[in-house]
């Protein structure tokens, strides 16, 4: 397998904030890669410069073999990019945004016709392709902004947060024109997120990212392994003593409290629950709840940052329960 | 072949755009029909230039005040693609930094274009225009004035953050222009103060105005410069603007 990314020591600074910090990873030849992250995080940054948007402050990195500070033109040759923000012309149709990125790309007019047929299939957007972008839903225009990547056959497609504020079914269909691309095509994908779920369902590898830095890169699967076991949950009110009494007596290192929640993650959690209901009984604590599931991404980041991933538009009380978080472990 | 393709699509983007703008289309047709017909009917009887009539004198004015304000409120469109992203597509794209200049700067010169055709043809049918050749010797110089003021307007709006400070800035820019151009009174001869004339001789419009002008009137008008001299200052603007705004629209952070 060969690298189709690397990132040599990739830094980028805005003042005094280190957006990218020294960031070293590789890519390899068609898998999807997955940058998990809060949002803030630097996943946006880390991708803009490898798309040669941005300029790296120190550091630089290789996408398909071309410097992305000394050969721009050839990397842009070789990606494709859906940005996070929308960035089609609404005023011109569906096909009219497709032509004229092909144009831009330089596809060869003779091949622009079946190309732009076949992303439009994709997509499932042939009966709206003549219709102006504005009567597009968001959706939609998600789904031409996918197909637009895809016209000129990239080596890489970049995906900035390809699911962000759609509703659940388009993003479930989002993710299944993910994975036919990635059957039917020769293609690198990256792919920045905040949801847990599509970094989990997509991607080959993992890497989670936070104030700059990779904090733990591994496959999905491999993240589970680490958190072996189960996750028991607990729901009571008096969720911070119960912690305490749990940790004390019964030895268990892996607890985060949630505001009236308790998650420990141990082997064999179904024979932990008698013994926590039978001492959380014994403290007069009145235990509401017990949940027992298999470990999730979500669990992996919380792990390693001692942080809930932040949802858009999260409130401050987040905030605070993270630091409470904190002081608990 | 790749980078003629890329700058037709922007061409042809800016120019598709415009066409399916009814309302800008619209003005394009009103105002000028204002200037020339309430402003130029009033002034006409209320004094006159020499012995021009003031409509006659009015119109190149009008025709340099169309390409002047329609190029530079295209100019907004750096700031509409920046704000609803389609800026990152095309800054993205593997096309050379002059190739998206000189895309979005043809195409939106295309649009101001189509605006001064059309107050020329206003002036067909109000009398004012009355020899069809003149049509044909307007037209070169009409299309060397839009490079300058779109370049004009894409590097301001390269610098501008916003919608609203841009719509300020610019008639800052265009009012002056406007005013010092002799396009609405005369700024030469006795009775225009020095400061008037030294101003006017600093503003682009000044020379083209007075270049259409010689067209529009020929021996009737007595020439501020020469017509080659216009044409040279003109095309000095629009290659200094050209270097300017291809820089500014495609700077990286």
């Amino acid at each position: 397998m060969s690298k189709v990314i690397e990132t040599m020591d990739l830094t980028r600074r805005f003042g005094e904030l280190v957006a990218v910090d020294r960031l070293n990873i590789a890519v390899e030849q068609g898998e999807i890669f997955s940058l998990l992250g809060p949002n803030g995080a630097g996943k946006t940054t880390t991708i803009s410069m490898l798309c040669t948007i941005l300029k790296p402050t120190s550091g630089t990195a290789k996408v398909s073999g071309f410097d992305v500070v000394k050969q721009a033109t050839q990397v842009r040759k070789s990606i494709g990019i859906v940005f996070q923000d929308p960035s089609i012309d609404d005023r011109l149709t569906g096909r009219e945004n497709l032509y004229m990125h092909a144009n831009l790309y330089g596809v060869q007019p003779s091949e622009q016709r079946t190309r732009i047929e076949k992303v439009l299939e994709l997509v499932e957007l042939e009966n709206r392709a003549d219709d102006i972008l504005r009567t597009y839903s968001s959706g939609m225009r998600r789904r031409l902004e996918l197909a637009r990547g895809l016209i000129h056959y990239p080596k890489v497609l970049f995906l900035d947060e390809p699911t962000i504020g759609l509703d659940p079914q388009t993003r479930d269909h989002i993710w299944t024109y993910i994975e036919e691309l990635r059957e039917a095509q020769d293609i690198t994908i990256v792919m920045t997120t905040h949801y847990m779920e599509e970094a989990d369902r997509l991607s080959d590898h993992v890497a989670i990212i936070d104030y700059g830095k990779i904090v733990a890169l591994d496959t999905p699967a491999k993240w589970k392994e680490t958190l072996e076991g189960d996750v028991v949950t607990i729901r009571t009110k008096d969720a911070e003593k119960l912690s305490l009494i749990v940790a004390d007596k019964m030895n268990i290192q892996k607890i985060h409290v949630t505001d009236d929640k308790i998650e420990i993650i141990v082997r064999e959690g179904e024979a932990l629950i008698p013994r926590i209901v039978e001492i959380a009984a014994r403290n007069n604590i009145n235990v509401e709840a017990v949940f027992l599931r298999e470990p999730s991404l979500e669990d992996v980041f919380l792990h390693y940052t001692g942080r809930v991933i932040r949802a858009e538009g999260s409130s401050e009380l987040r905030g605070e329960a993270a630091i409470r978080r904190r002081a608990v472990r | 072949m790749t980078e003629i393709r890329g700058l037709y699509t922007l061409w042809l983007r800016e120019v598709k755009r415009y066409l399916r703008d009814r309302i800008r289309i619209i003005s394009g047709v009103v105002t000028p029909i204002l200037w020339l017909f309430i402003f130029g009917t009033g002034i006409q009887f209320a004094g006159s230039i020499g012995n021009l009539n003031y409509q006659q004198y009015l119109f190149p004015g009008i025709v340099g005040q169309t390409l002047l304000f329609t190029s530079m409120f295209i100019g907004i469109s750096v700031i509409w693609d920046r704000e609803f992203g389609f800026m990152k597509e095309i800054l993205v794209a593997p096309v050379s930094k002059a190739s998206i200049f000189f895309g979005k700067m043809l195409g939106d010169s295309t649009d101001a274009l189509i605006q001064g055709i059309i107050v020329l043809l206003l002036g067909v049918l109000l009398g004012i225009l009355k020899d069809p050749v003149m049509f044909l010797k307007l037209l070169p110089i009409m299309v060397l004035m839009t490079f300058g003021f779109v370049s004009l307007g894409l590097t301001i709006a390269s610098f501008m953050q916003n919608l609203e400070s841009y719509g300020i800035i610019v008639s800052f820019v265009n009012m002056p222009l406007f005013f010092l151009s002799g396009a609405l009174f005369p700024v030469n001869g006795p009775n225009v103060p020095n400061w008037l004339q030294t101003a006017s001789t600093l503003n682009p419009l000044t020379y083209s105005v007075d270049a259409l002008r010689q067209i529009t009137l020929g021996q009737e008008w007595h020439p501020l410069f020469p017509l080659y001299y216009n044409i040279l200052i003109v095309l000095l603007f629009d290659i200094a603007m050209i270097v300017v705004g291809t820089l500014a629209l495609n700077r990286r952070k």
